[in-house]
């Protein structure tokens, strides 16, 4: 019957086949699930029983009565206001550093992107012994210029601070987007203000940052979103062999991503859990439409609007 | 300015390097000394570990708490586990973004662009949406401690991978497809034996973020995987490392030697193939 059609058909027919599997998949795995997860989350359900519809119960029991949602919610934005600033102004000097016309660059590079490409839970043990308070790497080093160091991810109060400091480590990522983002400038604009007599200050600031400006952006943006998700390291440094201890001290690293998990996968409240990430969904989109909103005052695009 | 101005621009020049260098080499250290730590109490001695002052080099080394580490917990069987998983998640996602890289790059049907910008805006969902209602679906279809939840979703392709494939696809002349279909060739075949031995730098590139990123992955097995015989690498670590926190049953050297062969194979991965991991993060960084 292939042959009753015309070519014009055929090759709609063989556009479609090519991206079927996406599009399966979208259908299948994003779609489906995205209008299962909007009715679970106006439901009770424990998957013992069938589900029941409970309107906005959930939503109304997260918002006014879940003081556990409000710390998520409290140590998340802790964590995205000091790790994302810290890793983009660490990935940034660390690119412009690379991008200097020196020996040897491959070579620093390699040493500073590679924990960014390492094992979380591995990366993860790694730093539960640097933190340890008596025999880790870091209060040996704070004892020998004889400063008692805190009890890092044992304090209520050094716990976050510990895991931000611990994600600076992860920085390659962001310096490699800025280092892209500096070796695409063009040499001629920095020629051009030789000749206007700028400095290296403000041709720093006038051709440099808004030449980077669309990557300064991108990494802010997949930055936040990044940090909203935080899970595997508060997962893995804070829990004991007892399901459930994850997030102490007290609370403390109980990440929004983490208490999602837990309702979900430890208590199994799957209503309540989806209307969790509901929540978390409409929180980062705001964010990122904010961001949107806002670049258009800094960001500066090649070429004019895109 | 009374100073003999000659040397001056050298002198301000070897101060600038010298500065530049200081910088590179502490930040360096500051990324080093923890791997070092790190490698340092892998080899040290039960008394090692815990001593004041610390030595850094063990006198005697103990090369045999890395032997120990794979005795205690099944250590070739996480990693056959993990290669296993690992593996067959990018051979699927090469061969799935390749297709629909190819449809949105070479074909030329309606509604195609509306789906690419769906695609591309399928990459800013938070997995957590989908999280639970993929659970509960592939906990139906009896999946929930087998590999299968964690491979199945790559035969349907990654919108990033695809976006990226379906760049590179662009940069292909047409003209080849057009001589090719002249020739009475299909597109499978155009597909197959023109464009995909021409994209071998974007499948290298996809291949090793597909692989890195299977590799350490850790939420999906902790989902789906319940018996320790079905446990990957990164799960099996964090048993490892319940142990000692929870019980002290395990020596901190020891699961230092369990952490660095976890992180040993994708670390290799990414020394030997540096140059497409850097062209596909620069592609990536670009989009925004």
């Amino acid at each position: 019957m292939i042959t009753l059609l015309s070519s014009r058909h055929r090759r709609t027919l063989g556009g479609y086949a090519f991206i079927a599997p996406w599009l399966l998949g979208f259908l299948l795995l994003t779609l489906g699930p995205m209008l299962a997860s909007v009715a679970l989350s106006f439901s009770s359900w424990t998957m013992l029983s069938p589900p029941s519809w409970v309107g906005l119960v959930n939503f109304e029991r997260i918002i006014a009565d879940d003081p556990l949602f409000l710390r998520s919610l409290w140590n998340t934005a802790y964590y995205v206001v000091l790790a994302v600033p810290l890793t983009v102004g660490l990935g940034l000097v660390l690119a412009l550093l690379l991008n200097q016309p020196l020996k040897g660059m491959t070579a620093f590079r390699t040493i500073f992107f590679l924990p960014s490409v390492t094992n979380m839970v591995a990366v993860s043990v790694l730093w539960l012994w640097v933190f340890n308070p008596e025999f880790g790497l870091l209060n040996r080093a704070l004892a020998l210029v004889g400063v008692e160091g805190p009890l890092w991810l044992q304090s209520e109060a050094w716990a976050k601070p510990s895991l931000v400091l611990m994600s600076l480590w992860g920085v390659g990522g962001t310096m490699m987007v800025f280092l892209a983002a500096l070796q695409g400038i063009p040499t001629e604009l920095y020629e051009a203000a030789d000749l206007d007599g700028a400095g290296s200050y403000r041709k720093f600031l006038h051709v440099t940052l808004p030449m980077i400006s669309p990557a300064l952006f991108f990494s802010v943006v997949i930055g936040i979103i990044g940090s909203f998700q935080v899970f595997t390291q508060a997962f893995v440094m804070t829990g004991t062999a007892q399901p459930g201890s994850e997030g102490g001290p007290n609370n403390a690293t109980l990440f929004y991503v983490l208490y999602l998990y837990k309702k979900a996968f430890q208590e199994f409240k799957m209503g309540y859990a989806s209307a969790l990430a509901w929540i978390l969904f409409f929180v980062v989109l705001a964010f990122t439409m904010i961001q949107t909103r806002l670049a258009r005052r800094w960001v500066h695009y090649e070429g004019g609007d895109r | 300015m009374t100073h003999p101005t000659r040397s001056r621009p050298a002198l301000q020049h070897l101060a600038r390097t010298v500065i530049l260098y200081g910088l590179l080499v502490a930040f360096s250290a500051l990324f080093l000394v923890p791997v070092l730590w790190m490698i340092s109490a892998s080899l040290q001695d039960q008394q090692g570990v815990f001593a004041s002052p610390y030595a850094w080099i063990p006198a005697s080394p103990r090369w045999d708490n890395y032997a120990t580490v794979t005795t205690i917990f099944p250590f070739w069987r996480y990693l056959a586990n993990t290669l296993l998983i690992t593996l067959s998640v990018t051979a699927a996602t090469l061969l799935s973004c390749s297709l629909v890289a190819y449809g949105f790059a070479r074909l030329r049907f309606p509604g195609r662009d509306v789906l690419f910008a769906l695609c591309l805006s399928t990459m800013m969902l938070p997995g957590q949406v989908t999280m639970i209602p993929l659970y509960v679906m592939f906990a139906r279809l009896g999946w929930v401690d087998t590999f299968l939840p964690l491979i199945v979703p790559a035969l349907f392709g990654t919108p990033f991978y695809i976006f990226l494939l379906r760049q590179f696809f662009l940069t292909i002349p047409q003209e080849y497809d057009e001589a090719a279909l002249l020739d009475g060739a299909s597109h499978l075949r155009i597909y197959w034996s023109i464009v995909m031995p021409l994209a071998r730098p974007a499948l290298a590139t996809v291949a090793l973020f597909t692989f890195v990123g299977a590799w350490n992955d850790f939420f999906g097995p902790l989902v789906y995987i319940n018996s320790p015989q079905n446990a990957t690498l990164t799960l099996g670590l964090n048993m490892l490392k319940a142990q000692i926190t929870g019980t002290g049953l395990v020596e901190w050297q020891v699961l230092m030697a369990g952490a660095l062969l976890v992180m040993l194979p994708n670390v290799a991965v990414f020394l030997l193939s540096q140059k497409h991991f850097v062209k596909g993060l620069a592609v990536g960084g670009l989009r925004g």
